[in-house]
């Protein structure tokens, strides 16, 4: 067979790694960004990746674990089997990365050191001083520039992807693709085409994400025909600096190392937060969680800030919701060594030293774990088949899709440090199945196939000159880019109710439809950044819609998604048999949301453009859902139940072979109810 | 215990809205109200370029990232005339991308670090944006800087591995070896060390009408490699020649180093590393370099 021509659209993590594997195995790939890769939004990840390495697994860790404290932080809605095998790779996926040069912090032996992240009790997170996602993507950048050189992957930067060219038989046979310098569009034809261009902040405006997340080439391929799942999952960091063009990261270890948040008792106090004394501060999250702290996890910190904030109107400033993080009473010297370079962002980006004067922050959109619908091959052994082309693929036969804008690995939360992970897996581990699924034999006639590029390349060239053409309407879409954000972070980021996601909806399509006027300030044919971004922001309202609707229909919390009006609350009797009671009833009903609710949101867009939602079921094959307790009243109580009824299942199940779940607090010994992460 | 959280109507503009204009930190209670800008514009390469003022509404903490977010989104000048929004790069706002770079008040910055109050602090009332000199214009803010990455080709930026197969851990390192290297690994190829040095001389090379895409790629390269390769590749070949399996070609890297555009036209002027957004210690990578060359030049001439 001749050499496969694969097409990658998006050179993060997830790109390069399967650019790199795919050239290695001797397929030529075409690799196209909206920016140079080496600038992609990956450098920004600071925490660490995550994998059992040899340390920890002397310390009782292995793979199995991994896996399990992946999935029950994800709240069980990933399918299995591709978690599982992401675990199992971890380990040679750090090592892998180790031999390419990444200078990873060391153990004075000379081995590589390991730092400990959310929703674990082992040291699993390798790091490289605070860039670890800088550095692997530069040793990935260089072994793919390596490949550049041996004529094996053309780089196109500063290119567009704007469409996967898709055959009469339904199967992707390549894409179009726009110069962002010349504006010229080119066809791309290819053996299979590779999605992998990350996350979609700029859906809500300003978020911790880099200004290429648009999510506009996902976009693009869910109007193709591609299936979108678990779009109603966003992820959002409670520690955000906010600002004025982005909402920069502050990572976990401010807290981890001392920090403590707080808000003055009288709101919006106009005094110095150094002139207020101590009583007439509220350290609400210590006297909320006396156990945790200012540690509790990601999710409930988030829910608490912005609670303090919203009801209790008690943000710093009036005008900008916000709390501090004070990290003033930790002595200098500590600071430094120990936090010095994510101060130094504060510092560089507000110009106040937050050694000195505590840090304003308030929670921002962070990761989307939703993402592209894709397959997998299961193994015998419970994980997948490598080699399998169905690993990654999406509903549309030779369109791949991979790294954070896939929905595989993170269901309804994600934990820190696994993203580097799944993104450098997925681009990995798909490769040999992308070249496997090539089909050879059913390479259309030479001609049919020019002819199909030829309409498509047509349909796009106008698309893009009428709106070039609109210079007279009465939009702008930086406005309208605006309004999108503040009405997605209002309704659906971190408290949900479905009265203000069905108005959203129904906005939404009104700023969809506005959009269709928006004017164009440069009807320029050359470096047009102003078309470009109204195209992007076009694209932006379809996955809304779809992360809209995902989250009216879905009636419960998990994860990521809170809904008030379908919380499960604690137990309420003191009376010890009453509160047994309570206890079984509220594990029938955790049962009964599992069977309603444990299922993938699958969108497709719809004739009319709208999306349509179905749900598919999740391969909980290898251990079975259990609660996520974390601080709810009664829990112990909870807890007792749950285990009895497992116990009970165990022996039912004994004579069928069935397989008991694990009980809360049990197996991997004390595992807290834990799932927050670091960054 | 959480509550059930009520999300008041002001509640979503979760930190969307603009920061209010009101004396906060580090600002005395003379916050200014409008910022005034200069933007040295060209509408595409081989044009003329000319200047264009604009002004926007002053924000708290603003840089120079937000002042060009509001340039394009009104896209009219100070005397509110409409014209095309200016182009520039950004992506990360973190300076952590390395796209941003730009000449700012004279000097070779990040955009996206660069903070407005400073920036009035230091040149009065109005702020004056630069495209980079060494490099081609594109549009506007916007560099052509692919002679950036083609330096790291020439040097062989990278460790050469067998291959991506499992072959266990990379080599043991020691913490003081990993505390060298690492600060060399934050490069982010922004080009300030190139824009600020004065043996680095622009190069543009223009499509001729009759020339493929690929003849003019290698016509561009080949003019690139006639130049000097600059601090950042001088820097990037001694990080992968301290490292233990990146030093197996470190000849070839030291004979890149010691050809035409080479560490020889390096003048010592430390330009350079004072601009280095990243604090990279190039005086050090260029010592160690200028080392390197002269014992491997050395033993050329013995192993003849
Ligand atoms: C501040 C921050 C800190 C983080 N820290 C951590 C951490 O410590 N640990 C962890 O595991 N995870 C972390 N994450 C998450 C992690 O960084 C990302 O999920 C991951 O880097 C995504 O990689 P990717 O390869 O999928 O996509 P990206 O790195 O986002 O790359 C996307 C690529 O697609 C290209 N592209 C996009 N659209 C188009 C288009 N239309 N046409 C052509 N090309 C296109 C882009 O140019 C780019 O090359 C962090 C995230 C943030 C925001
Ligand atoms: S030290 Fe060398 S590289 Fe640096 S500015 Fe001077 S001449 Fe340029
Ligand atoms: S060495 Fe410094 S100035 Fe030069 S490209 Fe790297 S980061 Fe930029
Ligand atoms: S935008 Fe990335 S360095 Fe400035």
């Amino acid at each position: 067979m001749a050499q496969p021509r694969v097409l990658v659209i998006g050179g993060g993590l997830a790109g390069l790694s399967a650019t790199m594997r795919l050239a290695e195995l001797g397929a030529n790939v075409d690799l196209v960004s909206l920016v140079p890769v080496k600038r992609s939004h990956s450098v920004c990840a600071q925490g660490g990746i995550n994998s059992v390495n040899s340390l920890t697994r002397q310390q009782g860790d292995n793979e199995w674990k991994h896996f399990d404290d992946t999935v029950y932080g994800g709240d069980f809605l990933q399918h299995q089997p591709p978690v599982k095998e992401m675990a199992d790779w971890g380990p040679r996926i750090v090592d892998l990365m180790d031999r390419l040069g990444v200078p990873f912090n060391r153990t004075p032996e000379g081995y590589r050191d390991q730092r400990r992240f959310g929703g674990t009790l082992f040291k699993r997170t390798a790091f490289a001083g605070a860039t670890t996602g800088q550095q692997l993507l530069y040793s990935l950048d260089e072994q793919v520039r390596r490949w550049e050189v041996d004529g094996k992957v053309k780089k196109w930067e500063f290119w567009d992807f704007l469409e996967p060219v898709l055959d009469d038989s339904g199967r992707c046979r390549g894409a179009i693709c726009q110069d962002l310098v010349t504006m010229q569009f080119r066809a791309f034809s290819a053996d299979a085409v590779i999605i992998a261009t990350g996350g979609c902040g700029l859906l809500y405006g300003r978020s911790t994400m880099s200004m290429v997340c648009t999510g506009s080439a996902v976009s693009r391929a869910y109007r193709a025909g591609a299936w979108y799942g678990n779009g109603e999952f966003i992820q959002v960091h409670p520690t955000a600096i906010p600002g004025a063009d982005k909402l920069r990261l502050m990572s976990e270890s401010a807290r981890g190392e001392g920090g403590r948040v707080w808000v003055p008792k009288t709101p919006h106090d106009p005094r110095d937060p150094r002139n207020i004394p101590e009583a007439e501060r509220s350290y609400f999250l210590e006297e909320r969680y006396p156990k945790y702290g200012n540690l509790v996890p990601r999710d409930i910190a988030t829910r608490e800030i912005f609670d303090i904030c919203t009801n209790e109107g008690l943000s710093v400033e009036k005008d900008r919701l916000c709390v501090y993080l004070d990290l003033t009473h930790v002595p200098r010297e500590t600071l430094d060594r120990k936090l010095g370079g994510i101060l130094e962002i504060y510092e560089k980006f507000q110009g106040v030293d937050p050694r000195v004067v505590p840090m304003k922050i308030f929670p921002a959109v962070h990761y989307s774990m939703g993402g592209l619908w894709v397959d997998y091959q299961k193994s015998s052994t419970g994980g997948l088949v490598e080699g399998s082309p169905r690993n990654q693929q999406t509903n549309i036969p030779g369109l791949y899709a991979i790294g954070e804008c896939d929905y595989q690995y993170h269901g309804a939360n994600r934990l820190g440090a696994n993203s580097l992970l799944s993104c450098i897996f997925s681009g990995l581990f798909c490769a040999p199945g992308v070249i496997a699924g090539v089909d050879a034999g059913g390479k259309q006639a030479a001609e049919e196939s020019s002819r199909l590029f030829e309409s498509r390349l047509r349909r796009e060239e106008e698309r893009h000159h009428s709106l070039l053409s609109r210079t007279a309407g009465d939009e702008n879409p930086y406005d309208l880019h605006q309004q999108l954000g503040n009405l997605m972070t209002r309704v659906a980021t971190v408290v949900r109710r479905n009265e203000q996601l069905a108005a959203a909806y129904a906005e939404v399509c009104s700023l969809e439809e506005r959009w269709g006027r928006c004017a164009v300030s440069d009807s320029g044919n050359w470096t047009n950044q102003n078309v470009v971004f109204t195209k992007s922001l076009g694209d932006m309202f379809p996955l809304a819609k779809l992360i809209l609707k995902g989250a009216l229909q879905r009636d419960e919390c998990r994860g990521a998604h809170y809904k008030p009006d379908f919380a499960m609350p604690g137990l309420q009797a003191t009376d010890l048999a009453e509160k047994r009671r309570e206890a079984e009833q509220w594990c029938d009903r955790f049962e009964a949301n599992t069977r309603r609710w444990l299922k993938s949101t699958v969108a497709k867009y719809g004739a009319d453009g709208e999306p349509e939602i179905s749900y598919e079921d999740v391969d909980t094959s290898l251990t079975p859902p259990r609660p996520r307790l974390y601080g709810l009243v009664g829990g112990e109580m909870i807890e007792e139940v749950w285990n009895e009824r497992l116990k009970k299942a165990a022996v039912a199940g004994e004579g069928q072979g069935g397989s008991a779940g694990q009980g809360v607090g049990e197996g991997h010994g004390n595992q807290p109810a834990y799932a927050g992460s670091a960054s | 215990m959480i509550k059930a959280v009520e999300s008041a109507e002001h509640s979503g503009d979760a930190g969307q809205q603009a920061v209010a204009d009101h004396g906060g930190n580090g600002h005395g209670a003379a916050a200014p109200r409008v910022v005034r800008v200069r933007i040295l514009r060209q509408d595409a390469p081989g044009e003329e370029s000319y200047w264009e003022r604009f002004e926007i509404p002053y924000v708290e903490n603003m840089n120079v990232i937000s002042i060009l977010q509001q340039v394009a989104a009104r896209a009219k000048s100070r005397d509110g005339r409409r014209v095309a929004p200016v182009a520039w790069d950004c992506n990360c706002l973190e300076e952590v991308c390395g796209s941003c770079t730009m000449l700012i008040n004279g000097r070779t910055r990040m955009a996206c670090s660069a903070l407005v109050d400073k920036l009035l602090a230091e040149s009065g009332d109005e702020i004056e944006l630069r495209p980079m000199s060494k490099f081609p214009v594109v549009r506007d803010l916007v560099v052509d800087r692919s002679r950036l990455f083609r330096a790291l080709e020439r040097v062989k930026a990278w460790v050469p591995v067998d291959g991506s197969y499992d072959h266990g851990p990379g080599p043991r390192i020691s913490p003081e070896s990993q505390e060298d290297a690492y600060p060399l690994a934050t490069c982010i190829s922004c080009g300030c060390c190139m824009e600020a040095c004065p043996q680095f001389t622009k190069i543009e090379v223009v499509r001729r009408e009759d020339e493929s895409a690929e003849e003019f790629d290698s016509r561009k390269k080949a003019a690139f490699d006639s130049g000097f390769v600059g601090a950042h590749a001088i820097s990037q070949a001694m990080l992968f020649n301290g490292h233990p399996t990146g030093k197996m070609i470190a000849d070839e890297r030291l004979e890149a180093l010691t050809s035409q555009g080479g560490i020889q036209m390096c003048g010592n002027a430390q330009n350079c590393v004072a601009v280095c957004p990243k604090s990279i210690p190039l005086t050090r990578s260029i010592a160690r370099a200028g080392r390197a060359a002269t014992v491997w030049a050395i033993r050329k001439i013995f192993d003849r």
